[in-house]
């Protein structure tokens, strides 16, 4: 026979000013099994739980329902002191009489009726239930880190100082990211590359730290603590180990001005045999098979190999597959800008001078292709005028995304204001929608921009870029003064967009983790949960996530490895006990679960007999992947699945009580 | 395939030279329109910035009948046409109520999923490159063509889907068909002014004025184009602009169909070509040099 105590919260007039909580309690008492009812004013403070505690003990309770505000808020609190008296968690229901009821009606009587029936259905519910286990997966305490740039570092670094073995892969053939491309950083203009280079350094000297460059997660299964990761090695044609980085291949390569760099996004000319840039983490060179002459000519070309000194340039190497288990992972694959070709009245392609923010930090850059003197592209000639035009593709829901970027406001202010200080005399002018920033120290930069350097802002934006003798004239709007303005410069810089790095959709499918219509993933919950991602056990960092500048980044690196920190202190990571469950003796192998299944927790179990013959296939939960979610519940079409807590007696239960 | 052929009245009337040289070269190449009975006005300029219902209703009426008469393609020559039948078309596709309220008032049904062409659309496409380029009896190779584009031939680009709104080049492509050089400039769909012609004719010279002279700059014989508005700014105003900046322009401004006929080997008289303000004598003349060259 049930001992069912209800428990009616006030929240203070949170629920008592709308809902009639005496009455709530009256209707509780009368109910057959309730054999004690109580209302309080707030059940979630210690005197409250107390008194629930007592309760418990005095009553020898045998299920408890709550009607108070939402099971997000204090479910686990009640659940966790019902547990201290010995009473299995899972009897500890909650009527949502706040959010449900008192927070969205007004009528009183009506409100405590619907209260009534909330609390009602939850008692025949808590008649039904049944003890759960929650339950317990071993942890592999070694974490994956894919994409090696500032927040991929960071992440790793941290990992790795809390005493955690780390996998850090990335695709390019050296890590860095985006960051190392950077020439200065805002508002404090410090060199990236000299404060990024030593993270790569650690990184890659880390004992905890084990870094595949020049590689690509290719498949990824399993679970939280037992993820199976396939790492393809891509052939690097060097052997890594022999390698000391000293140039004489490179130097050697007859393909030298014929590609052109990435790295210096296609300002510059590199070899076949390359590194992308001269502090890149491993200085191992990368054979760009689809360029190298040896690879297009039947193997004639094999100058790199003759002036390599330890000959350790292998033309036979093959991709090599490299198989891990980690406990977690971190999704930190980073951005690409937005390709601008549907501005053509931009002329992005078509004019030499005009260049993308990216290219132009390549021009500041000491390690850039014009050693950090600016020269245009089409000339070489140093510009006097430059126009900067902000939001290309940002905040355009018609032609690029409706998002703001985040960074360019910034990066334009720093460009201006370092084109300032490298050509005197010049003068910039910014085509802005509106500024943005606001991080600390950013407005002061800005305004340092103006004011200090002379860069001049017109509020409006840019309807056309041509070239007329020599000079790129620029048209555009003035909203401020509401004129027209027409600029003739000698080079343009366009403030193209941050959009997700191309492929990261598939690694978020292959991942098992959601992302957005732009394919930035989904945090779990965007403010109370920034680090997560939807599935346990994957993290999130840097600007895959959407656009953030490096503070953030690295906050967000950090933010990830303490959460895979945490996670790895306890030896078993625990699954709330309530996921599906499969009646093994009516499945009938249809599967059509594992087709809906948006986790893939569903795979195929086969039923062998004792002398080992196959008796049937049917449908295995995954426990680690499981979140209860209940899609299999509805797909199934022999009712053989159920979750654990929300059993089908239990929800008919309810409904009836809702009838009488 | 029926071809239906809906004129507008800029062909019927100040740019008739459009409409002679059309019909003139599709008879070269034997292909049959047909212009679409009692159509009426399109609608262009007036009725959009007037009454949306009206702005939909007199295109619709043209489609309907054609629907009716059961054709497949109609080609709007004029770009101001083919620009407000796409409109009535987009709107009513994906407008139920308004397409409700535009048949019950017209007293037509319309259900068509006929494509609606510009010019240039029906010959690059319907007509086909390889067909023109078999037509082209006298090549013009050496003639230095610049093709304006407008604004109402791609804009706005949702309801257009014709090439990119832009950097145009279909006409371009045409062009080099007849062996023609295509001259790339600048203001390709730069506003030419429009119909401010009659009420701020200062306005539509400054702004026909930045394309001729860009056109002139970037070393272009001749102009064409593929909208009888945009002639009549670069070819009527020409000679007030060189006046007003003066600097000589000279620039002969021909449509695309007279071009092409041209090429064909068709008489210039044929085509019309006499019916232009800036004389085209010099171009001509050119084209019979460069014939004998060779």
């Amino acid at each position: 026979m049930s001992r069912i105590g209800v428990f009616v919260c006030w929240c203070g007039s949170n629920i008592a000013g709308t809902v009639d909580v005496e009455k709530v309690r009256e209707e509780a008492a009368k109910i057959p099994g309730v054999v004690s009812a109580l209302d309080y004013k707030y059940m979630c403070s210690d005197p409250g739980q107390n008194s629930l505690r007592n309760i418990i003990k005095e009553k020898n309770l045998t299920g408890i329902v709550l009607a108070a505000c939402s099971p997000h808020m204090h479910e686990n609190t009640f659940r966790k002191a019902a547990a201290k008296e010995g009473l299995n968690p899972y009897f500890v229901e909650i009527a949502n009489i706040r959010e449900q009821v008192s927070w969205v009606h007004e009528d009183k009587e009506r409100a405590t009726a619907k209260a009534v029936d909330l609390m009602k259905m939850m008692v025949e519910k808590v008649k039904r239930d049944r003890p759960i286990e929650d339950v317990r997966v071993p942890l592999n305490k070694k974490a994956l880190v894919i994409g090696g740039g500032i927040a991929g570092i960071q992440a790793a670094l941290d990992i790795a100082n809390g005493g955690v073995e780390v996998i850090l892969v990335e695709k390019e053939p050296s890590i860095g990211g985006r960051m190392i491309q950077l020439d200065e950083t805002f508002p404090t203009l410090d060199c990236s590359s000299c404060i990024m280079t030593p993270k790569m350094v650690e990184a890659n000297q880390h004992p905890n730290i084990k870094l595949y460059t020049y590689s690509e997660v290719e498949d990824i299964s399993g679970y939280i603590g037992n993820f199976k990761v396939k790492i393809k090695k891509k052939a690097r044609s060097v052997v890594e180990k022999d390698c000391t980085g000293c140039g004489e291949c490179w130097n050697a390569c007859p393909m030298h001005k014929n590609v052109k760099s990435e790295f210096n996004v296609n300002l510059s000319e590199r070899t076949a045999i390359y590194v992308p840039f001269p502090q890149a983490v491993p200085l191992v060179p990368v054979l760009d098979r689809s360029v190298c002459l040896h690879f297009k000519k039947g193997g004639k070309c094999q100058k790199c190999y003759d002036a390599c000194g330890p000959k350790c340039i292998n033309f036979d190497l093959q991709d090599e597959i490299i198989e891990e288990t980690v406990g977690a992972i971190v999704a930190s694959t980073g951005y690409d800008l937005m390709d601008t070709s549907m501005y053509g009245e931009y002329g992005y392609g078509k004019y030499k001078d005009v260049i993308s923010g990216l290219q132009f930090e390549r021009l500041l850059s000491a390690s850039g292709p014009t050693e950090g003197v600016i020269k245009r592209p089409s000339d070489g000639k140093t510009p006097q005028t430059i126009v900067f035009v902000q939001c290309v593709g940002s905040r355009d829901p018609e032609k690029g995304v409706p998002y703001c970027s985040k960074v360019c406001c910034m990066y334009t202010a720093k460009h201006a204001k370092l084109f300032a200080h490298k050509v005197h005399g010049s003068q910039s002018y910014v085509f802005y929608i509106d500024i943005r920033s606001t991080s600390k120290g950013y407005e002061e930069f800005v305004r340092g921009t103006m004011e200090q350097d002379g860069a001049i802002y017109l509020r409006g934006r840019v309807s056309k870029i041509y070239e007329d003798e020599g000079k790129l004239i620029v048209k555009g709007a003035d909203t401020l003064s509401g004129n027209q303005v027409e600029i003739a410069a000698d080079m343009v810089v366009l403030a193209t967009g941050v959009i997700p790095k191309k492929g990261s959709d598939k690694l978020a499918q292959m991942l098992g983790i959601s992302y957005d219509k732009y394919g930035f993933f989904t945090e779990s919950h965007p403010k109370l949960r920034p680090a997560e991602s939807s599935t346990a056990g994957i993290f999130l960092a840097g600007m895959a996530q959407g656009p953030r500048d490096i503070p953030e980044s690295v906050v967000s690196g950090s933010a990830a490895a303490s959460k895979i920190l945490g996670l790895f202190s306890k030896n078993e990571y625990e699954v709330e006990g309530t996921i599906a469950n499969v009646n093994e003796a009516t499945c009938v192998a249809c599967f059509y679960c594992q087709r809906v299944c948006a986790y893939n927790a569903i795979s195929k179990k086969e039923i062998k007999d004792r002398s080992g013959k196959l008796i049937k296939v049917v449908a295995n939960v995954n426990p680690g992947l499981c979140t209860g979610c209940g899609a299999c519940v509805n797909a199934c079409f022999s009712k053989s699945i159920d979750v654990k807590g929300f059993m089908d007696d239990q929800i008919y239960a309810e409904i009836k009580a809702l009838a009488v | 395939m029926k071809l239906a052929y809906y004129p507008g009245c800029s062909l019927k009337g100040t740019s008739f030279e459009y409409e002679v040289s059309l019909l003139k070269i599709l008879e070269a190449m034997n292909i049959e329109i047909k212009e679409i009975p009692d159509w009426n006005c399109c609608g262009a300029s007036a009725a959009h910035s007037i009454n949306h219902n009206l702005s939909v209703a007199l295109p619709a009426r043209n489609l309907a009948i054609a629907e009716k008469d059961g054709y497949e393609s109609v080609l709007a020559p004029c770009a101001a046409c083919s620009n407000r039948l796409k409109n009535a078309a987009y709107e009513l596709k994906n407008d139920d109520i308004l397409k409700k309220k535009i048949t019950d008032s017209l007293e037509m049904p319309y259900d068509s999923e006929m494509s609606i062409n510009n010019m240039l659309e029906f010959l690059i496409g319907t007509v086909g490159k390889d067909k023109i380029k078999s037509m082209v009896k006298k090549p013009l190779s050496g003639l230095k063509v610049a093709s304006y584009y407008g604004c109402l031939l791609v804009r706005p680009p949702k309801v257009m889907q014709f090439d990119d709104p832009e950097n145009p080049v279909t006409m371009d492509e045409l062009v080099a068909l007849t062996g023609a050089e295509p001259v790339d400039y600048s203001f390709k769909t730069e506003c030419c002014g429009a119909i401010n012609s009659l009420s701020k004719p200062d306005v539509v010279m400054a702004l026909t004025g930045n394309v001729l002279y860009d056109i002139k700059k970037h070393g272009a014989d001749l102009v064409v184009v593929a909208c009888p508005l945009c002639h009549s700014n670069l070819d009527v105003r020409q000679r007030e602009i060189e006046r007003k900046y003066d600097e000589k322009l000279g620039l002969p401004v021909l449509f695309i169909t007279e071009l092409l006929g041209l090429s064909f080997g068709i008489d210039p008289k044929d085509l019309a070509i006499d019916g232009h303000m800036v004389a085209a004598d010099r171009v001509l003349k050119k084209i019979e040099g460069l014939a004998n060259q060779r």
